[in-house]
């Protein structure tokens, strides 16, 4: 290591995690972007309606929405947990 | 046919004024007759950053209402006859702005000129909206920091959802980055985003990185577009711009800091 890479790690190289902050909020971003407004909110109702039956994590439940040009389509995907017997997604 | 630009970024503060000002006289100077609006209705600054500000007779919204013509609301500039500046108002409030009356006022600026520069104002809201709406070309303006970068990535979905060419299903408004206030020092020591980083997100034809400079305030002191100081580093990469822009290729300056380089000289890393 040279003298001036020693200077250079001294000082606080915060520029790597902005960069990775942004990658995950502007991907995030997109995503939502041009989708309906309410996306989130449907995700949220959706999943406290199913933790009425099962117990499932805040990220086992997937809405995805899709458009092309004759239609438009929500996906919704729900793992349920391991202790279940049933192991395979449940796909509605 | 005259080609629209927008200057604009989401976020406040980050270089629009200074960029419209400089790219505006750029290239009026290379003989192209240009006009540049003020969009920031009740915050006009344009005119200041150009020297005009006590020739303001009539404004954009003067315009807009059909209190003044055009050829009275235009103000010629005193360093280059084939720019012209088209002031906002101070006193009004952005609903002033309609997007008939900015179609209006852009469709009779084009059978005239070559270039309308268009300097947005901040945010998303209706003044930005507007600036953006009718433009065929964008440059986003973008500091190398993390609310900077986001915005201007807000600010490309706008471009491709909500502007005219988009709602007609027309060609898309072709985006250009401006990366300003670069630091190369800082960006060398790890502590600001990198060119690199930035293109890492929003990944658009890099128009030009103007350092972070001194000249920029020395000009606005004087009301004067720091393009014209040709001596110094900004004026001398918005010059840059302004040739890429038409179409010449430079190869990019500014990147590096002086230490970056002799480093680079004796062999270190
Ligand atoms: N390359 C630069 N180097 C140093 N200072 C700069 C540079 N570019 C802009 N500035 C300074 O940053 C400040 C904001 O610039 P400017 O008014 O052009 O931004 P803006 O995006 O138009 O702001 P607003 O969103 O309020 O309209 C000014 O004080 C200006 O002098
Ligand atoms: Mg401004």
């Amino acid at each position: 290591m040279s003298l001036l890479d020693y200077f250079r790690s001294s000082k606080s190289k915060t520029a790597s995690i902005a960069k990775e902050r942004l990658q995950i909020l502007v991907a995030h971003e997109r995503y939502y972007r041009n989708k309906p407004s309410y996306l989130p909110q449907l995700q949220e109702e959706l999943l406290e309606v199913i933790r009425k039956y099962v117990n499932v994590d805040q990220d086992a439940i997937s809405v995805k929405f899709e458009q092309d040009e004759n239609q438009e389509t929500l996906e919704l995907n729900i793992v349920l947990p391991e202790s279940q017997n049933n192991k395979s997604p449940l796909e509605i | 046919m005259a080609r629209i630009i927008v200057v604009t970024s989401g976020k406040g503060g980050v270089g629009k004024t200074t960029t419209s000002a400089a790219i505006a006289m750029g290239l009026a100077k290379r003989g192209h007759k240009t006009a540049v609006i003020d969009f920031d209705v009740g915050l006009r600054n344009l005119d200041l950053i150009m020297g005009c500000e006590r020739r303001v007779v009539y404004d954009f919204i003067n315009v807009i209402n059909g209190e003044a013509n055009l050829n009275q609301a235009l103000i010629r500039d005193k360093n280059c006859n084939l720019l012209y500046i088209l002031p906002a108002s101070q006193t009004r409030d952005k609903d002033a702005l309609s997007i008939e009356g900015v179609g209006k006022v852009l469709e009779e600026l084009a059978k005239d000129f070559q270039y309308i520069v268009c300097d947005s104002p901040a945010g998303i809201e209706k003044g930005a909206y507007l600036a953006m709406y009718y433009a065929d070309d964008a440059f986003v303006v973008t500091n190398p920091e993390v609310s900077s970068v986001r915005d201007s990535d807000r600010m490309l979905g706008i471009l491709a959802s909500k502007s005219r060419r988009a709602e007609l299903g027309m060609e898309p408004i072709k985006e250009f980055l401006l990366l300003t206030r670069y630091d190369p020092n800082r960006v060398e020591s790890g502590e600001m985003l990198s060119l690199e980083d930035v293109q890492e997100i929003l990944s658009l034809h890099l128009l030009g990185i103007i350092p972070e400079s001194k000249s920029v305030l020395t000009a606005s002191n004087a009301g004067v577009p720091v393009i014209l100081d040709e001596k110094s580093d900004a004026g001398m990469a918005y010059a840059d711009v302004v040739a890429r822009y038409l179409g010449e290729k430079r190869p990019h300056r500014f990147i590096e800091s002086k230490k970056g380089f002799l480093r680079k000289l004796f062999g270190g890393k």
